[in-house]
C-alpha cells in the first residue's frame, strides 16, 4: 500500500491541476467523506483558485430558482422594473462550484449544470424573464457515496480529474491551508499565464485515447478531458509541450479511475495494480526554479509505442482497487459499462421520478397552495391590477388608500406544491443463484424481471436485482428504470454453489431501506427454495444458516417490506414456508408465477 | 454571440447527421430524436445546425414571425402590425433554433404578460413566449428524458396542432406555432415516456466511435475549436457552405421527387411485417426518404433510400417486446432485408 503521505501529495497535485484553470477541465469528483483531509484539499483548491475568483457552495436541495436565478421580488417592487436575481451557476463565473453529497445530487440538477459546464452560459427562461449570462466554472463533487451511490452520470463525465481520499489518515503531512504559500500561489499564475501557448503534440493525444479504448472507457469526454490535463500539468512544470510525464499524470487522474476492463495481460501484471513504483511523478518541489521552456522544446519527441505504455502503466496504477479482482470472479455478471469501482459506471440514478415542484394550478383540484409562492407571483402585477380596477369601477375611497394596498390574488397565480401523485415502486428480486438448478432458476427470474420491466415501462417503475450464491449477495442490477441497462446486465448472470440466504436477504432489506430514504416504496420478491446452507459470519452446516435466514427474514417483516415469496423448489418443503411467514410475505410456488404471470402478484404483494 | 462548433466538422455519426438534414429538407418529417451514449455531440450536432440552415423571410417587427407571402387573414388578431395598420413587409432572417432549457418556467414556455411593460408602464401586453420564437423553425430540449411532465404535455399539445393558445392572466390569445421538435438525451438516465416517443418523426441512436483513428480526430477538433473558435470555424466555413446549399437545393426539389406505387407497397409490407401502429410510420418513412432523394439528386424514391431510411423512421415505434433480445435496430434491419430480398 502506499504511504498516507504520498497518496496526499497525490491529491494535492490534483488540487493544484484543478486551480489552475478549473473550466477547462471541468473540475473533479472527489470521494471521502467529511472530514479534516477533505477540507483541507477543498481549502487547498479555494485558496489557489485565481485571486478574486468566487467560490460557491451548491447544497443538493438547492432549489431551482437559487440556482438559475430568477426574479429579485423585492427589488422589482422597488424599482418598478423587473430586475433579475442571479443564480449560484451565474455567480460562480471565472471559480469553483463545491457540491457537497453529490451522490444524492438529483438528475435535474445535475443536468443544470452539465448545461452550463457545456455551454459556460446559464439560460435563463423563468418568472417572466430570459436571460442568457455568460458562465465558465469548474465543479468539484464531493462523493460521500457508499456501495453503488454514485454522482449521477452525466456530471460525471464532464469532470476530469477522480480523486481518492478515503482512507488517508490525517496527519503532519495535510499542510496547512495554503494561502499562507506565496510562492505555490505565483507558481500557480505562472502555469495560468503558459497554458494558453501549450501545445499537446499528436502522439500524445493519441497515447491518451488509445489508453482508454485499453481500459474500456467509452465516452469520448475522458481522453479530450485527460489531454487537458496534460496541458496544465505541462505549464505547471513550465513547459510549453505536453510530453510523456504530463500525459501520465493525465492518465493517473482521469483515465485510470474509469477504466472497467484490465489491458490484456502481456503488457502488465494483474496481481499488482498498486505497484511500488508509482509512475505519477510527485508534486514537484516548489522552490524548484521554473526550468526554462526552452529545455522542454529541445527534449526529443517521445516514441509513440513507449509513450502508450508509459501512459497506460500510469493509468493502471490509478484504477480502482478491487477493479481486477473483482473482474476476475464475476466478469459475466457485469456488462462492460457497469463494471464496480471509483469508475462510476456503475452508478445510480438519484432520480426520484420526475421533477415535481411548485407549479400553477388550482388548489382544489391538484394539491396543496403554496402562499409565499401564490403571493411571489402575483405581486408583480399589482400595479396593473390596481389600475385596471381603477379604470373599471373607479370606486376607491377618497384618500386612494385603502383598496390599493390590498393584495390582488387572481386564479391563474395560484402556486400549488406538486406532491407525487403516485410514489415510485421499487421491486427488488432477490434470487438464489446456488447449485445445479441456478440455470434455470435464473432464466426464470431473469424473464420475470423483464416481464415487471415492460410492464413498469409505461409506470416508470423501478427495478433491482440481488443475486445470491457461494458466501455472498451481489447487486447485479442497482435499481433502474431504464430497459436499456437491465437488459444489459441480465444478459449473463452467474450461477452455482452454497446458498447464503440471509446475505441475500440482508442485502435485500438494506436496498429496501436505500429506497424507503428516497421516498420510494419497496416491494422484495425472493425466489428461493429456501435451503439455506451458508451463515452469515459464512460459516456452512449445521442449523446456524437456516436460523440465520429465519432472522433476515423477520428483519424483513419487522421493516414492514411488502415482499413475495417464490418458491422455485420443484417439492416445496417446509422450511421455504416458514421462511415466507416469518417475513409476512405471500407465499407463491413458481409453477402458479409462470401460469399467472408474476405481475399480478406482485401487484397483490404490494398492497 | 459565441461561436457554434460547424456541422461539417462532426466526425462520423452519420445516421445523426443524416436525419437532421433530412428535418432541415422536409419539416413535416416530424421532429428528431437523437439518443445515446454521453459525450458523443448530440447537442453540439443539433446546435451546429442552424447554421446549415438557409434564411427564411418574416414580416418585419412580427413577434409571431409571419410569413409575409402568406395572407393577413390568418395573423395573430391581437398583433401589434395588424393593430396599426403597418405594411406587412418582410426581410430575410435565419430560421429559429430555440433551445428550452430545463428549468424553463411555463409561463416562458407558451408565453405570459410582458412582465417589464406591467411593472414599469402598467400596460397589459402579451410577450410571445419560446413556442413562438420556435415557429417556422425549430424547437431543441436537450435531456429530453428529464423534462419535467407538465411541459412535455404542453409541448406534445402544441406540437400536434401547430397551435398555442394561451389563457393567463386575463389574456386570451392564439397564435400559430408549428416548429420541429429535436431532443436529445441518455437512456440510461430514464427512458421518454412512450407518447413522446410516437411524437418525433425520427429517432436516431448514437454510440461512441470505437475506431482509435475516429477518437483522435474528434478530440483533435474539439480542442482545436475550444483553443480558437473563430478560426476554426473559418476553416469549416466553406464546407457548411455547400451543406447549407445542398439543403436548399433540396427543399426547392421536394416537390418533384417522384414516388412510384411500388416504393408505397414496399413501404407498406414493411411496416406490416414490423407491426407498427397507425400510419405515422410508413408516412415517415416515404417523406424521410423523398427528403433523402432530394438531398442527393435523385429524381425517383428507391430502395436505397428505404433502406437507409427505415431505421431512423420506424425503431422507436415497433411495439416492445421484453422477451426478443435483439434491439430495435436489427429488427428493422431484419425487415428491410426481408422486404427488398422478395
Amino acid at each position: 500500500m502506499t504511504l498516507p503521505e504520498d497518496r496526499w501529495e497525490r491529491a494535492a497535485q490534483a488540487a493544484s491541476l484543478v486551480a489552475v484553470d478549473p473550466a477547462l477541465i471541468g473540475g473533479a469528483v472527489v470521494k471521502a467523506g467529511p472530514g479534516p483531509v477533505r477540507d483541507a484539499w477543498c481549502e487547498r483548491v479555494r485558496s489557489l483558485i485565481r485571486e478574486g475568483t468566487p467560490v460557491r457552495r451548491m447544497p443538493i436541495h438547492v432549489t431551482e430558482d437559487r440556482l438559475l436565478g430568477g426574479l429579485d421580488l423585492v427589488a422589482t417592487l422597488r424599482s418598478g422594473k423587473a430586475v433579475l436575481q442571479r443564480g449560484v451557476l451565474a455567480e460562480a463565473d471565472g471559480g469553483v462550484v463545491f457540491v457537497a453529497m453529490a451522490e444524492r445530487l438529483a438528475a435535474s440538477n445535475a443536468a443544470h449544470l452539465c448545461a452550463v459546464l457545456d455551454r459556460h452560459e446559464v439560460l435563463l427562461e423563468r418568472d417572466g424573464l430570459g436571460r442568457r449570462t455568460p458562465s465558465r466554472f469548474g465543479v468539484v463533487a464531493l462523493d460521500e457515496g457508499i456501495d453503488d451511490q454514485r454522482v449521477p452520470h452525466a456530471l460525471h463525465d464532464r469532470l476530469a480529474l477522480i480523486v481518492d481520499l478515503e482512507g488517508i489518515a490525517a496527519g503532519p503531512w495535510i499542510r496547512e491551508a495554503p494561502e499562507t504559500d506565496p510562492e505555490e500561489r505565483a507558481w500557480l499564475d505562472e502555469a495560468r499565464a503558459l497554458l494558453p501557448e501549450v501545445e499537446v503534440p499528436e502522439p500524445v493525444v493519441q497515447a491518451l485515447c488509445s489508453a482508454a479504448d485499453t481500459l474500456g472507457v467509452p465516452s469520448l469526454r475522458a481522453p479530450l478531458l485527460a489531454m487537458q490535463v496534460a496541458r496544465v500539468a505541462a505549464a505547471l512544470q513550465g513547459r510549453t509541450v505536453a510530453e510523456a510525464e504530463d500525459a501520465s499524470v493525465a492518465a493517473a487522474f482521469v483515465l485510470g479511475p474509469r477504466a472497467t476492463r484490465a489491458p490484456a495481460p502481456p503488457e502488465t501484471e494483474p496481481e499488482e495494480p498498486e505497484a511500488p513504483e508509482d509512475p505519477p511523478p510527485p508534486e514537484p518541489p516548489r522552490n524548484e526554479d521554473e526550468p526554462p521552456p526552452e529545455d522542454a522544446e529541445q527534449s526529443p519527441p517521445p516514441d509513440p509505442e513507449v509513450l502508450e505504455d508509459v501512459v497506460l502503466a500510469a493509468a493502471q496504477s490509478a484504477m480502482p482497487e478491487g477493479l481486477l479482482l473483482g473482474l476476475q470472479v464475476q466478469r459475466q455478471a457485469r456488462s462492460a459499462a457497469g463494471a464496480q469501482g471509483t469508475a462510476g459506471a456503475l452508478q445510480k440514478s438519484n432520480q426520484r421520478g420526475r421533477p415535481v415542484g411548485v407549479r400553477p394550478g388550482n388548489p382544489r383540484q391538484d394539491g396543496r397552495l403554496n402562499v409565499v409562492e401564490t403571493l411571489r407571483s402575483a405581486a408583480p402585477w399589482q400595479r396593473l391590477r390596481a389600475d385596471a380596477e381603477a379604470e373599471k369601477g373607479g370606486q376607491l375611497p377618497a384618500d386612494g388608500s385603502g383598496d390599493r394596498d390590498r393584495v390582488r390574488v387572481r386564479p391563474e397565480d395560484f402556486r400549488i406544491t406538486k406532491t407525487q401523485r403516485r410514489t415510485e415502486t421499487l421491486t427488488i428480486f432477490a434470487v438464489d443463484a446456488s447449485g445445479s438448478a441456478a440455470a434455470y432458476r435464473l432464466a426464470e427470474a431473469k424473464g420475470a424481471v423483464e416481464q415487471v420491466l415492460a410492464d413498469c415501462y409505461v409506470r416508470r417503475d423501478n427495478v433491482a436485482l440481488i443475486a445470491f450464491r457461494r458466501d455472498r449477495a451481489d447487486l447485479i442490477l442497482p435499481p433502474t428504470k431504464s430497459l436499456v441497462r437491465a437488459k444489459r446486465s441480465l444478459v449473463r448472470l452467474p450461477g452455482g454453489g452454497a446458498t447464503p440466504l440471509a446475505a441475500g436477504l440482508d442485502a435485500a432489506r438494506a436496498l429496501a431501506d436505500d429506497a424507503r430514504r428516497r421516498g420510494q416504496s419497496p416491494v422484495v420478491v425472493v425466489m428461493t427454495d429456501g435451503k439455506a446452507n451458508v451463515a452469515r459470519d459464512g460459516s456452512r452446516g449445521g442449523s446456524k444458516p437456516q436460523e440465520d435466514a429465519l432472522a433476515a427474514a423477520r428483519a424483513l417483516r419487522e421493516d414492514g417490506v411488502a415482499s413475495l415469496f417464490v418458491d422455485t423448489a420443484v417439492r416445496p418443503r417446509p422450511e421455504a414456508k416458514s421462511l415466507a411467514e416469518a417475513m409476512a410475505a405471500q407465499y407463491v410456488a413458481l409453477p402458479y408465477v409462470r401460469n399467472q404471470g408474476i405481475a399480478s402478484y406482485l401487484s397483490a404483494a404490494a398492497e | 454571440m459565441r461561436a457554434v462548433f460547424p456541422f461539417s466538422a462532426i466526425v462520423g455519426q452519420d445516421e445523426m447527421k443524416l436525419a437532421i438534414r433530412i428535418a432541415a429538407v422536409d419539416a413535416s418529417v416530424g421532429g428528431v430524436l437523437v439518443f445515446g451514449d454521453r459525450g458523443t455531440g448530440k447537442s453540439t450536432t443539433v446546435r451546429a445546425l442552424a447554421a446549415l440552415l438557409p434564411p427564411m423571410e418574416e414580416v418585419s417587427g412580427c413577434p409571431y414571425r409571419c410569413d409575409p407571402h402568406k395572407d393577413r387573414s390568418q395573423c395573430v388578431a391581437s398583433c401589434p402590425i395588424i393593430e396599426s395598420q403597418g405594411k406587412r413587409e418582410g426581410h430575410q432572417t435565419a430560421v429559429p433554433v430555440v433551445d428550452l432549457p430545463l428549468g424553463a418556467t411555463e409561463d416562458r414556455v407558451v408565453g405570459a404578460l410582458d412582465l417589464e411593460r406591467a411593472l414599469s408602464q402598467g400596460e397589459r401586453a402579451f410577450e410571445p413566449g419560446l413556442l413562438a420564437r420556435a415557429h417556422r423553425g425549430f424547437l431543441y430540449i436537450d435531456e429530453v428524458n428529464l423534462l419535467e411532465d407538465h411541459l412535455v404535455d404542453l409541448l406534445l399539445d402544441v406540437a400536434a396542432s401547430g397551435e398555442n393558445v394561451v389563457e393567463r392572466e386575463g389574456i386570451s390569445i392564439r397564435h400559430p406555432a408549428k416548429f420541429v421538435l429535436i431532443g436529445s438525451g441518455n437512456p440510461e438516465e430514464g427512458e421518454l415516456r412512450p407518447q413522446l416517443l410516437d411524437r418525433f418523426g425520427l429517432s436516431v441512436d448514437v454510440r461512441t466511435p470505437t475506431e482509435l483513428a475516429t477518437r483522435v480526430e474528434v478530440i483533435k477538433r474539439r480542442d482545436r475549436f475550444e483553443r480558437d473558435p473563430d478560426g476554426f470555424v473559418d476553416d469549416w466555413r466553406a464546407e457548411d457552405a455547400a451543406l447549407r446549399e445542398q439543403i436548399q437545393t433540396a427543399k426547392g426539389r421536394l416537390s418533384q421527387i417522384q414516388i412510384p406505387d411500388s416504393f408505397l407497397e414496399r413501404a407498406s409490407t414493411l411496416c406490416m411485417a414490423l407491426g407498427t401502429d397507425g400510419l405515422r410510420g410508413e408516412l415517415t418513412v416515404i417523406r424521410a426518404a423523398r427528403a433523402l432523394a432530394a438531398l442527393e439528386g435523385d429524381g425517383e424514391v428507391g430502395d436505397t433510400h428505404l433502406k437507409q431510411v427505415a431505421a431512423p423512421a420506424l425503431r422507436h415505434r415497433l411495439r416492445r417486446n421484453p422477451l426478443d433480445e435483439s434491439d430495435s435496430t436489427t429488427r428493422v434491419e431484419r425487415a428491410v432485408a426481408e422486404v427488398l430480398g422478395s
